[in-house]
Order: structure tokens, then sequence, then C-alpha cells
């Protein structure tokens, strides 16, 4: 209770919009006709797909492998048949497609076996595999993928902190979570803390929640060990990872680097409570909650399956007319989005509808006027002012120098700025660019690499062919000057002779083989034959497609 | 009058030693111009400039024979730094050369390629896999879409594939602000 | 347009506003001791401002509205005018508005673009061009016993007034007669017997000081500017003036007299926390408050105007680049001494 607090640079108080949704209770999940389940919904490469159209699956199967070290595995969220593997619109701001599993279910909604672990009898490396297998991802919006996080490595990660802080306006998932699923999150935190060896665990929890803080400062004191629970005063965006680590430690995380770099590593509430749904019940991370609210007649919480479309949800929660489109997240930090066809992914902890009434279009932009507004409000003590006038002039180098990549886009520098210049959309250009820039110049170095090694193979292969011919010919003239008369005429001929013989071999070799790989038997196929060829024909082809896909497995961090 | 002669041709001299000397000791290797002209061309090695690469290209702008415009795959992007970094003024593209087209990959049809490696021998970069009679195949990553493969291939089974925007590639727009009232042209 | 969908109240109009609301005291006192003559100039000057601005808007291809109700230009045009001296002529007026709005504000590329006060640099154009015209301030009413009528104001200002009356009504400032004073061989203290210098800082003058200090502590209060420019300009001129007096009275100005003559709190306030020709860092701001500070004394003491407050604004608007780049506060997450290790 006495525990001293920080308070971090900046930070707005935006209308929180709260109570619209936190009043109801949790609404069961529903079945939609079809899910779509994206394979790439957390950080890092996008899973693989293990499942083939046609194929039925069951309730918490894998239908995606994590692929490498940061990656995660994705799951069925009810049972059903497979019927498309393919590109669907996903919830992402861009508006591109990417690979989905898309599923039809079949009502039964039939579990996958479901084996609970034993975190207590296996080394914590095959514990978090187990976890890596079970999709668990942060939930908390960056969907970093948590068996990552939950390997200390070479670091030491002395302190664990809960992030309950949920400062975006109108979400409330996360509060809903708290009162209604508290020792479940303080179970995860057990699990967390077995895998971390943390020593000191903080739960930090906004003021304006107070039912959430009674309802885990009761589960911690039903734990046998000491967990804080924290409340911390309601600040946009206190709830960042960063600002929270300050609040309650006094610690800043250095520009560029982890938490765990300072010995502290945080998770979100949510992502504690699937984690011990995970290791205790062996279930994967299939459903989260999600707030849909904004313009639409009942705002609620609700339990969301993976891959339900967010029209199922918008539909459930009452559509209203005038609504002028959805948000996935909050008004800070939400993804705008082409429409509401999309599915909830792990990142969706809102699905917020606009109307012009509650989010009025923005007024016309102004030239900054160098208020330094910004420079107040901004909670990473930047000056964003600089940061616009560099990056709309598209002075990149000179962003960096004033430490753009330090940006957490939380949007106060936007909420404050009185000539309401979108300034967040122009650092993340700026991001976006330097990226392609830098993925661009790796990409001439490569090549000019290559290119250099191709030259130098090339000056290499002349050489070693003039010495070979030199060598050659010294030979030839060294054995024509010793063995000159006598056998010379009657070998000629025999040697041009077994010259003719090896290339008629070889003719006669290559038509062999030329009528071994041609289709034969072509003739009288059923059409059950015909068929299964042309299918295999039409994976063939797809694979090549794919193939020629540029191999894109690096991510942006 | 014979005093101050000799002081200058000591003096020259003297400066003509620390000039020699300065010149084998802070002898720089290569041509560091170059490097850094190299350094801003896109390393596509397609020769439409001209010249068999590059790092040719970037030695002849260093040396002054050639222009600052002739990277096709560059643009004007290109075009632009490398004013900046000559401090020349920047100027449109060599229009003769070819106009700049997006970024793409070549994609060999597997099914039409009869292994001839005449390709593989075109590729400036090693990016096409294959041996004789054998399928080729197209390093994607590393292909810099140069088109060289393309000409000398006897049965046309390599076509360029502009690269499509994906997820993994997509970037953010520069914010469209309507600051200005746009006013159409009327003299044009 | 993506995150964030929502935004708070401020608006350039509202800052403008505040800035304008916050001048208001010191129109009253103003009014009160040099007769409404000011309200002429004022109106002249935002009518001149307002025409300027939408003309430059209109000829650079901007839309003319949602620029004009920013209120930047009226906000300019106020500062210029209570720059002015009272009886300041009509064609003075509108000539220094021009000169701000059109080349100081937007031949520099409008508003946010420019580099330079642009009240200041009308200021400096006409004290620099027409003297004589820039010493008309009418006497203040403690003094006169009666302050100006408006229609004789409107006289002096249009004109209408012969040479001899407007000479009669005219009396120099207090730093006017300070430097003619000490100009004349007389000490500070001979020169400060005289009616024209009250209680602290000018018969009147310092009223309108006192008012100025006011609407600035008002601008305080609403966040709209900082405490660093002006508590950093008037430690410059405090303790400039104060080392000066203190070196040697009988030559230099007490420091509470310099602290009070008007132009210093208006400088302070409201014309040295613009903005956009302004610092941006927290430290940034106060190396320019007190540069600005200084400068206004170095300039009134050694320079060839009575008053420095411009000049010495203009000065430090040149320097904002450097002191910017030097003075960036350290970030969330960079190395900070007794930060990293918990407190």
């Amino acid at each position: 209770m006495s525990r001293e607090l920080f308070t971090f640079h900046g930070g707005v108080h935006p209308p929180e919009h709260k109570s619209e949704s936190s009043g109801r209770p949790l609404h069961p999940p529903l079945l939609p006709r079809e899910l779509v389940i994206p394979l790439r919904q957390h950080l890092g490469n996008p899973a693989k797909p293990i499942v083939e159209v046609g194929q039925r699956v069951l309730k918490g199967q894998m239908i995606g492998e994590a692929d490498g070290y940061i990656s995660t595995a994705v799951h069925a969220s009810s049972s059903g048949v497979v019927t498309a593997v393919e590109m669907r619109p996903v919830p992402h701001v861009s508006r591109l497609p990417d690979l989905c599993v898309v599923i039809e279910t079949d009502g039964q909604d039939e579990w996958i076996e479901r084996t609970p672990l034993d975190p207590h009898a296996m080394s914590l490396a095959d514990l978090r595999m187990h976890v890596r297998d079970l999709g668990i991802a942060g939930l908390g919006g960056a969907v970093f993928p948590s068996a990552v996080k939950l390997d200390p490595g070479a670091h030491h990660c002395p302190v664990l902190i809960i992030n309950g802080g949920e400062c975006e306006p109108w979400i409330t998932c996360d509060d809903l979570l708290m009162r209604t699923r508290a020792d479940e999150i303080m179970d995860g935190v057990a699990i967390m803390r077995h895998l971390l060896g943390s020593l000191q665990i903080l739960v930090g929890i906004e003021e304006n929640k107070p039912e959430a803080i009674a309802a885990m400062q009761a589960a911690a004191a039903r734990l046998d060990f000491a967990v804080e629970v924290v409340p911390v005063p309601t600040i946009y965006p206190g709830g960042g990872a960063k600002q929270l680590i300050y609040t309650l430690t006094g610690k800043e995380v250095p520009s560029g680097k982890l938490s765990t770099d300072i010995g502290i590593q945080v998770f979100n509430v949510g992502t504690a409570q699937a984690l011990a749904r995970a290791v205790r019940h062996g279930e994967p991370l299939i459903s989260r909650l999600v707030t849909v609210t904004g313009h639409v007649l009942r705002p609620q919480n609700y339990e969301v399956l993976i891959g339900t479309p967010m029209r199922v949800l918008i539909a459930e929660a009452g559509e209203r007319d005038g609504a002028t489109g959805v948000v996935m997240g909050g008004p800070m930090m939400g993804v705008p989005l082409a429409s509401a066809d999309v599915a909830v992914v792990k990142a969706t902890n809102c699905v917020l509808v606009r109307s012009a009434e509650l989010f009025p279009p923005l007024p016309r932009e102004l030239p900054c006027i160098r208020c330094t507004r910004c420079a107040d409000a901004c909670p990473a003590a930047l000056q964003p002012q600089e940061l616009f006038r560099f990056a709309k002039a598209g002075d990149f180098g000179r962003a960096q120098e004033y430490h753009l990549f330090d940006c957490i886009e939380c949007g106060c520098c936007n909420y404050v700025c009185p000539s309401h210049i979108p300034l967040v959309d122009y650092y993340r250009y700026a991001k976006s660019e330097i990226w392609a820039r830098e993925k661009e110049k790796r990409a001439a170095d490569l090549a000019r690499e290559r290119h250099e090694f191709r030259q130098f193979r090339l000056e290499r292969e002349k050489k070693e062919k003039a010495e070979k011919l030199a060598a050659k010919t010294q030979a030839a003239r060294a054995q024509a000057a010793s063995a000159q008369p006598a056998e010379s005429p009657a070998t000629a001929p025999s040697e041009a002779d077994a010259r003719k013989a090896l290339i008629a071999a070889a003719l006669a070799r290559a038509q062999a083989k030329k009528a071994e790989t041609a289709p034969r038997n072509t003739e009288h196929l059923t059409p059950e034959q015909q068929r299964t060829i042309d299918e295999i024909e039409a994976r063939r082809a797809k694979i090549r497609e794919l193939a020629h896909q540029p191999l894109e497995t690096e991510e942006k961090k | 009058m014979l005093a101050a002669i000799g002081v200058m041709v000591l003096l020259a001299v003297a400066i003509g030693l620390v000039l020699g000397w300065s010149a084998v000791r802070f002898k720089v290797e290569g041509n560091p111009l170059a490097e850094k002209v190299d350094a801003i061309l896109p390393q596509t090695q397609c020769g439409q400039c001209g010249y068999p690469g590059c790092r040719p290209y970037a030695d002849a702008i260093a040396s002054g024979e050639a222009d600052i415009n002739r990277c096709v795959p560059g643009g004007e992007d290109v075009v632009k730094k490398l004013a900046d970094l000559l401090g020349v003024d920047p100027k449109p593209l060599d229009g003769a050369l070819g106009e700049p087209k997006p970024k793409s990959v070549a994609f060999i049809d597997e099914q039409a390629c009869i292994g001839c490696t005449l390709c593989i021998q075109a590729c400036p970069v090693d990016a096409i896999v294959g041996a004789a009679k054998q399928m080729h195949t197209v390093i994607a990553k590393e292909c810099t879409g140069c088109e060289l493969c393309v000409a000398p291939c006897p049965v046309n089974c390599i076509s360029m594939v502009p690269i499509e925007e994906d997820l993994p590639h997509w970037k953010w727009k520069h914010p469209v602000v309507m600051m200005k009232t746009v006013r159409t042209e009327t003299r044009a | 347009m993506p995150a964030p969908f929502i935004t708070g109240r401020a608006s350039v109009t509202q800052v403008m506003g505040w800035v304008l609301i916050a001048l208001l005291p010191g129109i009253a006192v103003y009014v009160w001791l040099f007769g409404p003559g000011i309200l002429i100039t004022l109106g002249m000057a935002t009518v001149t401002a307002l025409a300027a601005e939408a003309a430059m808007l209109k000829a650079r291809g901007y839309p003319v509205k949602p620029f004009l109700v920013d209120l930047s230009a009226v906000v300019t045009a106020w500062l210029l005018a209570l720059s002015l001296p009272s009886l300041a002529p009509w064609w003075l007026i509108v000539t220094g508005t021009l000169f701000a709005i059109v080349v100081a504000k937007h031949l520099y590329g409008g508003l946010g673009q420019n580099v330079f006060n642009p009240a200041m640099v009308g200021y400096a154009v006409l004290i620099v061009s027409f003297p004589v015209q820039m010493t008309q301030w009418a006497g203040p009413l403690a003094l006169t016993g009666e302050s100006l009528t408006l229609a004789q104001s409107a006289a002096a200002i249009f004109g209408g007034l012969p040479k001899g009356t407007l000479d009669a009504v005219t009396m120099a400032t207090p730093l006017d007669t300070l430097r003619t004073g000490l100009l004349q061989q007389h000490t500070v203290d001979e020169v400060m017997v005289q009616p024209i210098f009250g209680q602290f800082g000018g018969t009147g003058f310092e009223w309108l000081a006192v008012a100025f200090l006011a609407g600035g502590l008002l601008m305080w209060a609403r966040r709209i500017i900082g405490w660093q420019v002006p508590l950093a300009f008037l430690a410059g001129v405090w303790l400039t003036a104060g080392f000066l007096h203190f070196y040697d009275a009988g030559r230099f100005g007490a420091p509470w007299f310099h602290l009070f003559a008007p132009s210093v709190m208006l400088g302070a306030f409201f014309i040295a926390t613009d903005p956009v020709s302004g610092s941006t860092t927290p430290r940034g701001r106060l190396i320019f408050g007190f540069g600005a500070g200084l400068l206004t004394i170095v300039i009134r003491t050694w320079g060839g105007f009575p008053d420095g407050v411009a000049f010495a604004i203009l000065l430090m608007n040149v320097c904002v680049p450097l002191i910017d780049q030097y003075t960036q506060p350290p970030i969330y997450g960079a190395t900070r001494t007794g930060k990293d290790t918990q407190k």
C-alpha cells in the first residue's frame, strides 16, 4: 500500500467512456457458422498451416505450427471442417489480405483431448515449448510470443510486473477479466514466477477500476507467495509497459533495450489467465475477452472465439444506424478496419464502432505553431514537433537522431495538438520508410557481395582453365615427343569409334529416361483417376507458386 | 635578394617534402568517391547504364566520365542522392535508357525449362540454381530484377513477375493533408 | 485516417484567443492612462492585419477562412499596436502592420514558419525608419491631469492636430527621459527626480506594466505559456540591470525601474513567449529568455534606441535553431544520473 509511485513525463486524460461496457456481465462465447483464423496473429514468423482443405478439425486442434523461435502455434477455435486455406482480409491497418484457415463449424464444439501439464514435473525448456505450441501470445496488444518472454535467458528477471492498467478509453475487457477471473490470473502469475524465477511481483491497476483492484487483492491474499497489487494513477498511457515500469519502480527501460535488460518482465493480465488455462487444463489460446462498444445498442464484454467475424459480435450487441466505421482497439491506438467482416484475432481487445456523434471528424489540420504541447504530453519525453518536421521533410536521418524509434505511437501528441496534425501518422510513415530503406540496403549489399564473388569466381575459372590448357598442351607435346611412331595410326580410328559408341550409348540412355519420366498409361483413365491427377497437378502448381513468393521470414520487431 | 630566393627555395623544398611524405603516408586505397557512389547505386547489376555493372558505373561517375542520370532501376531517388553527394544539380533520368519499372523478380516456368544453363551464366548475382539438363529455378530473395536472364533463354521460359505488396512488405504512406486549396491549372 | 480518432479541445484559435484575453487588462489600463486613442490604434491595426492576411492567403493559394479564424493575425496586430506610441499617426500603424503580416509572416511561409516575431519586425522597421513619430507618447493621466478624449486622439492619429498642439500633449517616456538625461551628463539620481518617474517604473507606465504582468500570469495559469521564458527574461533584465546599477548607480538605472518599464512585461509574457519564433526546449527557453533580457538592458544602456526589447527578441530569434539543437532534453530511457538506479 505504501509503495512509492513515480510520475512519468507527459500523458493525457481523454474521456474514459468505460462505464458503457463495464456495467454489463461477461457474454458467453458465440459460435459462428464460419471461423476465419489468420496464421499471422503474433509478432515474428507466421504459423505454418498443417491442415488440409476438407479435413475435420476438433476444438483446440493445432492448425498452424510455430515456425522458428519467435513464433507461436495457431489452433482451431471450434470443431468443424476446413473449407479453405487462403488469403482473406485480416484486421490490419494496411487492409491487405493474409493467409487464413477457414473452418466451417459443425455446432458440436467438440474438444480435442486435453492434457493438463505439471510445471514442476518437466524442465523449464519443455514447459516453454508447450506454451509455444499452445499458442500463447501477449494479449495486451503487442501479441509477442509468450514463450520467448518467459525465457529469462542470460537476463535475470527479479521483477515481474502484471499489467492491468488498461488505460485506453472505452476498453474494459481486462477490467472484466480481473473482476471475474482473478484467481486464474494469479495462477498464471504463479506459473510465470516458476518460469522466470521472479522475486518480486507487482500488479499495476489504474485507480478507475476499484472492483478489479479489490478482486485482485483478494486473490493475491489467497496465494502462498507475495504479490503486490498496486493501484496506479489513471492517466493515458499509464498502461504502456514502459510507463507502468516507471510508475511502479522508478526505472526507465534504456533506449533501444528491453525491460529484461533492467531485470523486469511485463505481462498483461489476459496473458497470465491464458497461460493458466493452457498449463492447468491443456487448453490452447482459442478465445479471449473482447469489449464490443461504441455505437451499438448494448456495449458489453464478450468471450470470443478467435476467428469470429466482428460483424457477428456487432450484431449481437445491437447494430445501430449511423455507424461510420469499425476500429480494432481503442480510440487512441486502434486500427481502423475496412469492414466488420474481418475476424477477431489474439490482438483484438476491443471492437469499437464509430459514429459521427461519438467520434466527430477531426478538425482541419493547420501548420505547426511549435507550441510544444506535444512535447509536454509525450510519455517518452521526445520532441514531437521536431520529429514531425523531419518526418514531413523526409529527413529520416535527423528524425532518428531525435529518437524516432523511442516513440511508442500512443497518440498523446496528436490528442493535444491545437493544430490537429496527425503527428503519429508521420512517425509511422517515417519508421516504415526507414525499415524499408534498411531492407533495400541489405538487399543491395547482398547483391553487391554476390556480384563481386561471381566476378572473382569467373576470374578464377578463367585462370584455372588457362593453367589446365597449358598443362595439357605441355603434356601432349611431351607425349608426342616420347612415343611418336608405330602405334598412332592403329589407335586413332579405334579412339574415334569408342567416342562414337559413347555418344550413342548416352543418347539411348537419355531416350530411355525420357520414356520413363513421361506419363504412361494415360490413355485409359477412369474419371476418378483423372480427378486425382488433376488435383495433384493443381497442388504442384500451388507449391511452385508458393515457392516463388519472396521468402519473407524477417519481421519488424 | 639572394637570401630571399634562398628562403623561398628552401620553403618550397620543405613544403614539397611534407606533401610528398603525406601522399605516401596517408595514401587512400581505392577510390573513396567511387565507393560512396557505389553505396548509393541499387546494385541491380543490370547494365542498363551502359557499364557492365554498378561498380564500373560508380567508377565512371567518380572520374567524371558518366552522368548521374543513367541508373534506371534507381530512378529519381538515386539521381537525387548522387546529386547531393557530388554537389551537382539533379537532372531527370536519361529517357533513352528505359523507364523505371516496378520492382520485379525473374520467374522460370519450370515446365518449359530445358536446362541449358544460359540464364545461369547471364545472372550477375548467381541467383539462379540448376545444372546442365536439370530444371533451373530463381532464388527470389537474391534476384535483383535485372532482366539479364530473360533474353538469353532459348525457349522464352523466363518472365519478370512484379513484387506485389503483401503484409510484411506493406509501408505506411505519407499522410495526405490538404492544407492548400488545389487550384486547377487553367493554362494547361 | 488512422488512430487516434479523438482529440482534445485545444485549437490554435483557442490559444490565440487566450493571448488576446490576457491583453485586455493592459488595454484597460492603457485607456485609463492615455485615453481611448489606443482603441483606434488597435482597431486600425486589426483591420489592416486581417485584410493583409486574407490577401496573402489568397495569393498563396490557401483557404482564407480557417486561417483567418485562427486569430494569429489579430494577436500580431494587437502586440504591435500596444508597442506603438499612443499618438502614432495612422500611416505608421498601417505600415508597421502590413510589414509584419506581409513580409515577416507570409513571405517567410505563413503561420508557423516565421523565423522572427512579426510584431517585433514591424516595430523594428518603424523605429529604424521613423524614429521621431515613434516617440509620440501622450503624457500619462497622472501628470497631465486629464487623458485625451477619443476625438483628440483621433485627431492626433489622423494628423488633424497641429504640430504645436501635438507637442503640447506628448511627453517623453521615462526611458527616453533617462536616456536623454544621461547623455547630458546627469547622474541617474538627478534625472530620476523628475515627475515622470513614478514609484518604481515611471508614472502611469508602471501600472501598465503591472496590468501586462497580470495578463501574463493569467496565460501561465491557463497553460498557454510556460514559466521559463518570462521568468528567464525578467531575471535577465533584473540581474543585468542590477549588476550595472550596483557597479555604478550614477550611470545605470535601477533594476526595478527597468523591470517595470511596460515594454519589458509585454515582451516577457507576450512576445518572447511566441512559440513559433521562440525556443522549444525547457532549457532552451531559459537561455532564450535570459538572453533576451540581458540584450534588452545592453541595448537600452549602450544602444542607439531608448528601448531594446524588440531588438533583443529579434536577435534571440536568430539563435533559436542553435539553442534548440544543443538543449535537447533527455528522453525516456536515456541514461540519466540518479535515475537508472532506484532513488
